[in-house]
């Protein structure tokens, strides 16, 4: 299983993160993609040559009840709420390829107004949420949510619940009468379970904190450009530009590069 | 299956791309190569082993399983993702001929090699029709091998050596089925953003013509 790709995707959208954002990034990579590709994958590996049916019948145990019990597995279903999740953040990396692209074609250009004195600074520069961005960010999260709250019920509505049991009674045809069903490691995967929903639910009270806190920014901002009309934009700028390199030093650990879209 | 090759050659292929060209590469990256490796391979793993028919005569589940499958539906989803990544490699070529040919004349015959006119416009417009192409043969392919893209939990089979009509099961057919949607979906979205790119390009270029000769008449 491939992760590396979406690993470095990510690591780029880290670098115009809040530091609600990282702190998200960094539970989605420990305790979500890497516990699925280490753990997880291990236990659900032999769920359909493990799951026994007190039935000879061909195609009764291994076909039609596995299937009916299993729809899709927890498994896949992580998987792609794994990359569902971490979709939105694409849009932020388009958006800032976007802006840097518009930046370098004004440097091209000779342009006065450009203040970068190489397309190196471009590059590297990192970008305020604000303006455009904001909205963008903003969607961003919002879709994060909406992706973790539908799969989280999807899980619940298809499998009745976290708890996996460790009976299951089967009278799909050609199954004769009612047949009793085991499956593999139930108490394993209902721990695993339970700690996927928690760490999904923490992602999503993440999600939410950093919301409110863009949303409280968004309208501070607002209410002082409106109490104060002249503001002093270099003052400003050096303070927040020097807080902004603070956050980078302390948090800022993963690759800087996104696949395609820093060229 | 070593997918590297296939990421680096999307990830090349980025920095030619328009805007919609950098969405087709991300929905394909992400939402279709991503979602085969992450998971669709692993559904399909054992499907012959998993195939189970009602009888003990030799032969039948092989001959039934034939029968049904005869081209896995995770082989047609690995040749679709190939065949329609690969006419971007013709944009690369190209690209590399003109920085080639800048090289051997020894002066700069092109304002960008990688800026989107003339040849290279062609180049990028037959690169787009072809993969809009493969994937509406491809999709084609799918609905006519396997009757839709529904995969039944049961199928009946009576080929020789299989003594009448017996019933044989399919494994993890709601799962196979889930994905299969997603396939199906995937590839509508790509079909929809080829089209768009096209005619945004048709549109942009014939825009640019026109008013060429409009001020050339004027001077």
């Amino acid at each position: 299983m491939d992760w590396g790709a979406l690993h470095t995707i990510l690591g780029g959208v880290n670098k115009h993160s809040t530091s609600i954002g990282k702190i998200w990034l960094t539970v989605l990579f420990i305790f979500r993609i890497m516990i699925l590709v280490v753990a997880a994958e291990r236990v659900w590996g032999d769920e359909q040559d493990d799951f026994i049916c007190n039935t000879l019948q061909p195609g009764c145990k291994n076909n039609v009840c596995y299937d009916h019990f299993f729809p899709i597995s927890h498994i896949r279903l992580w998987a792609l709420q794994l990359i569902f999740v971490s979709t939105p953040a694409l849009l932020v990396a388009m958006h800032v390829a976007y802006r840097r692209h518009e930046k370098k074609r004004q440097f091209r250009k000779g342009d006065q107004k450009c203040e970068y004195r190489d397309i190196e600074e471009i590059r590297k520069q990192r970008f305020r949420i604000e303006g455009s961005l904001w909205w963008t960010y903003t969607s961003s999260i919002f879709f994060r949510l909406v992706f973790e709250a539908v799969f989280m019920y999807a899980f619940y509505f298809m499998y009745d619940g976290f708890r996996m049991p460790r009976l299951m009674k089967c009278s799909a045809w050609p199954c004769p009468n009612t047949v009793d069903c085991f499956v593999s490691r139930p108490t394993e995967k209902t721990v695993f379970t339970i700690f996927m929903i928690a760490v999904s639910s923490i992602c999503i009270l993440l999600n939410v904190a950093e919301l409110c806190y863009l949303l409280t920014k968004f309208f501070l901002r607002r209410s002082k450009k409106a109490g104060n009309p002249k503001h002093h934009p270099n003052h400003e700028n050096k303070e927040e530009t020097k807080q902004n390199e603070m956050n980078e030093l302390i948090s800022d650990s993963c690759q800087n590069t996104v696949i395609g879209f820093s060229s | 299956m070593s997918w590297g090759f296939l990421r680096d050659l999307l990830s090349g292929v980025n920095k030619y791309s328009t805007g919609i060209g950098r969405i087709w590469v991300a929905v394909m990256f992400i939402f279709r190569l991503l979602v085969y490796i992450a998971a669709a391979e692993n559904i399909w793993k054992y499907e012959h082993d998993e195939f189970e028919c009602n009888s003990k005569q030799p032969g039948c589940e092989n001959v039934c399983f034939d029968h049904f499958f005869p081209v896995s539906h995770i082989r047609l989803w690995a040749l679709q993702l190939m065949m329609v990544s690969t006419p971007s490699l013709l944009v690369v070529f190209h690209v590399a001929y003109r920085e080639n040919r800048e090289k051997h004349h020894n002066r700069k015959l092109y304002k960008r090699p990688g800026e989107i006119d003339g040849g290279l416009l062609c180049t990028y417009l037959i690169s787009l029709i072809l993969k809009t192409g493969f994937e509406i043969v491809f999709l084609i392919l799918f609905y006519k091998l396997y009757n839709g893209f529904k995969v039944p939990r049961l199928v009946k089979c009576d080929i020789k050596p299989c003594p009448n009509t017996i019933d044989c099961f399919i494994s993890k057919p709601t799962e196979k089925m889930i994905f299969l949607c997603f396939l199906v979906a995937t590839s509508c979205l790509c079909i929809v953003l080829n089209l768009s790119e096209l005619s945004y390009l048709i549109f942009k270029y014939s825009i640019k013509c026109y008013l060429k000769r409009y001020t050339k008449k004027h001077q």
